[in-house]
């Protein structure tokens, strides 16, 4: 592996831990789908057809707001939640960095055993 | 799928040739360059450093599962935890599987590393479904690599 890509690695890492384990979860993946439209919802609008209360919601938003993969927006004296896509991105230039790792990692195994 | 990782490639070596690279720890240790402190034993904590020029500070941390002869050797780790400052105990380890398959002309390779996430597929919302291009490339240059060395 090169020295560019690992150095240029750390700063990626480190927002997928917590984005994989937010995604963890039903409930947030379902608010996540509400949101990934593009537009922002209140929370009341999260909570309808929920059967879930409103706090508990709330709580998931948080989870969710803290991993990065939505942020809160003020409008007025609403609270309204939006999609986030960088986290999400960070997943797939993660997965796709690892990848690569195994690319070279099989490609030097190839040489090591056909020599 | 998108959560995992899956490669495959062809070895012109016979399996027992590919299944000590794997296994062996010191020659394990030559290709992915890893210094490992003993020899791989399924259940057990392998445990190393890695021998890559200027990141010899990194350790290497996994867990042997299984080690079916000339078929099936995994291991479950956090992939490529490599900034020393961040504690990935925390993580949900991914699970790495090395199978063999006996082919005309040596070994065909497949490799997995799966459980990036606990994401269920059929629930998977659109924006997750990953675009695959990254994957395409990477196969692309798999194919590049054998044919070069080859």
């Amino acid at each position: 592996m090169s020295h560019k890509r690992r150095s240029s690695i750390s700063a990626k890492r480190r927002p997928c831990g917590p984005a994989f384990a937010a995604l963890g979860d039903e409930t947030r993946l379902l608010l996540v789908a509400k949101l990934c439209g593009g537009q922002s919802h209140s929370i009341s609008q999260l909570t309808e057809g929920s059967k879930l209360t409103r706090q508990a919601i709330t709580k998931h938003l948080r989870v969710l707001e803290t991993a990065g993969i939505v942020r809160s927006v003020r409008t007025g004296r609403e609270n309204r939640f939006e999609f986030d896509p960088k986290a999400i991105e960070g997943i797939k230039e993660y997965l796709d960095f690892v990848s690569e790792q195994w690319d070279q990692a099989l490609s030097r195994l190839k040489s090591f055993v056909e020599n | 799928m998108n959560d995992r990782i899956e490669k495959r490639i062809e070895l012109k070596a016979p399996v027992s040739r590919v299944w000590r690279a794997l296994t062996d720890y010191r020659e394990f240790g030559e290709w992915f360059r890893v210094k490992l402190e003993g020899p791989f034993v399924p259940g057990q904590v392998s445990l190393g450093h890695i021998t890559y020029p200027g990141y010899e500070h990194l350790k290497w941390e996994a867990v042997v599962q299984k080690m079916e002869p000339e078929r099936l050797f995994s291991f479950t780790w956090h992939p490529y935890a490599i900034d020393p400052k961040i504690d990935y105990s925390n993580e949900t380890p991914t699970l790495v599987e090395f199978r063999l398959e006996k082919t005309m002309s040596g070994t065909l390779l497949l490799l997995t590393e799966s459980g990036f996430d606990k994401i269920p597929t059929d629930r998977r919302a659109e924006a997750f479904r990953m675009n695959d291009g990254g994957w395409t490339e990477q196969m692309k240059n798999i194919e590049k690599h054998v044919a070069q060395t080859s």
